[in-house]
């Protein structure tokens, strides 16, 4: 198992590598920073969103479900949305990245957070309960937001709609450095906790009867999730919803165990792997500037698919 | 020693246990019969702590419940639960594994490997100990999660209803194992029976529950009687003498 780790690592370089180098015309003075920042854009929400997706998985109990669900994703283009709708696109583009990503990631935190506490109080507090609510709350937040997008002038709907689908054609550089520093921490405090999640995976009697409390393991992980999800998504907007999802189904084939010791750095690296070499495929490759976001959906969408399809014949 | 003392409890406004005090003592088996709906499940969790105990007290040897440490708990006491269904692709070895997890923490030594080997060996496992629980019997899935419990090595065992879905050799198998590890090993187990005459046949010690209420407490001679089903269980089930174990004819 921990070789499969090795060869994906080696994946993983082999992909950063194709990314620096297929294509490259101009001085690298100018190409390593350009390229250097997207690529570490890329591995940092590819791992960081891989990772979010299999804590959620195991606090769950649920190998088809995606922190997504929560109605992050919804939450960011609300944001985006109401900011057009009241600033106007000129103002939009105008506002410092700096505010808008401290703006983003501060509301999306706190949405996360107040929803989990919210139904955390409740008697039992059981974490389907939470997801129910939290798709409810996401369609909400997608008809809230789909009737100020038709209250927007049709030109101004047009910055809305390149901010729905993450990119990475320009990642900033300060965001990166701040994104990086809210990211690895909490990827550490994800791989600190791998035997606990081990043991969560169990259920919540089981994990109990192990004296390890699954609600205080639970809200750690909840927290974790939220500050990844939202980190990654304010760096590069709304990463398929179905990114995670195909992410930790490839990395349950490729390392096959339930083991988080090996299950956090896989998923961390699959992920990374999809994105950097998706990207450098579109990008190099095929010369296309579709967003590898619209493509993860298309792919991710016949994949979640074939999950339930197979889930019900085994 | 398990002490209960005034433990009463509600799910929802339904009362479940009214005042019970209760003395389980250390080594034997002791088990909990009663009707469906007496608070078997409900006295057994709140002892556990699965669920979390709102009056009255309840102390493992000199530990009381809501104040020990959930860590510290687990080393005294091992659970198994009613349902044994996990939703993690587990191998039994795994699964077995996991019992020392109270000890290490995630970080298992070769003391604990020790540990996790003999209690595969000892519960029949090592034929199937590469095997998925998804992909074993119910029987065999049931002696997987007693083992993990055994690799506890807790001084008390407790288990909600571990013979449901078992066939007769499944359940007898099962009984003689916690039989064996209350009399070698000196466990002090606790089980939740729905069967009488598997109580009357392995149990120490019978505490019948009769709606919230402690209704008979002591040697299966004494509490299996005919006078115990007409009350408590409503039913006239006459009860015959068998080796010395008292015997429901159904």
């Amino acid at each position: 198992m921990a070789r499969r780790l090795i060869w994906l690592a080696l994946a993983l370089a082999l992909a950063c590598l194709l990314y620096m180098t297929v294509n490259a015309r101009g001085s690298w003075s100018f190409l390593l920073p350009f390229r250097g920042q997207k690529l570490a854009a890329l591995v940092l929400v590819g791992a960081s969103l891989s990772v979010a997706t299999v804590l959620f998985q195991t606090i769950t109990e649920n190998r088809i479900l995606t922190p997504s669900i929560i109605g992050f994703d919804q939450l960011f283009i609300m944001i985006q949305t109401v900011l057009v709708f009241a600033l106007g696109s000129a103002d939009y583009v105008g506002l410092p990245a700096l505010l808008l990503f401290l703006l983003n990631v501060g509301l999306m935190s706190v949405l996360g957070l107040v929803l989990f506490t919210l139904l955390r109080r409740g008697a039992r507090g059981e974490m389907m309960r939470l997801v129910l609510t939290g798709i409810i709350f996401g369609v909400f937040l997608r008809s809230a937001t789909g009737f100020v997008q038709r209250l927007i002038d049709p030109s101004e709907f047009s910055v809305v709609v390149t901010v729905t689908y993450a990119r990475f054609n320009t990642v900033d550089g300060v965001l990166l450095a701040l994104t990086t520093a809210v990211t690895l921490p909490a990827l550490w405090a994800a791989w600190r906790m791998r035997a606990r999640l081990d043991v969560l995976g169990l259920g919540d009697e089981i994990a109990l009867g192990l004296g390890e409390p699954p609600r205080r393991g639970q809200s750690i992980a909840l927290v974790l999730i939220c500050v990844l999800v939202a980190s990654a998504t304010a760096l590069v907007g709304p990463m398929a919803a179905f990114f995670g999802l195909i992410v930790s189904a490839l990395a349950h084939v490729i390392t096959p165990t339930e083991r988080h010791a090996i299950l956090l750095p896989s998923a961390a690296l699959t992920g990374a792997v999809v994105l950097v070499a998706g990207q450098t495929l579109l990008e190099r490759v095929m010369g296309l500037s579709t967003p590898i976001s619209v493509v993860v959906e298309a792919v991710g969408g016949a994949l979640f698919l074939f999950l339930l399809l197979k889930r019900r014949r085994a | 020693m398990i002490r209960i003392r005034n433990v009463s409890h509600h799910i929802g406004p339904a009362p479940i246990l009214h005042d019970i005090s209760l003395d389980i003592p250390k080594g034997g088996i002791t088990a909990l019969i009663g009707p469906n709906g007496a608070g078997k499940s409900t006295l057994l969790s709140l002892i556990a702590r699965l669920a979390v105990l709102r009056q009255g007290e309840i102390h493992i040897d000199a530990m009381k419940i809501g104040e020990v440490s959930d860590r510290e708990l687990a080393r005294h006491l091992a659970i198994m639960a009613q349902s044994t269904h996990v939703s993690a692709r587990l191998r039994v070895e795994e699964l077995v594994g996991f019992g020392r997890y109270p000890w290490h923490r995630g970080r298992p030594g070769p003391g604990d490997r020790a540990i996790v080997e003999s209690a595969i060996e000892r519960f029949g496992l090592g034929p199937m100990r590469h095997r998925f629980l998804d992909e074993i019997s119910g029987g065999q899935r049931q002696r997987a999660f007693v083992a993990m419990a055994f690799a506890q090595d807790t001084d008390y065992l407790l288990l909600d209803e571990p013979l449901n879905n078992l066939d007769i050799a499944g359940a007898r198998s099962l009984m003689r194992l916690l039989r064996q590890m209350a009399d070698e090993d000196g466990k002090t187990v606790v089980i939740v029976l729905h069967d009488i005459n598997y109580a009357a046949r392995f149990a120490d010690r019978i505490v019948a529950l009769h709606e919230g209420r402690v209704a008979a407490n002591g040697a299966a001679r004494e509490v299996v009687t005919d006078a115990l089903l007409r009350d408590v269980f409503g039913t006239d089930a006459k009860v015959s003498l068998h080796d010395g174990h008292p015997v429901v004819l159904v």
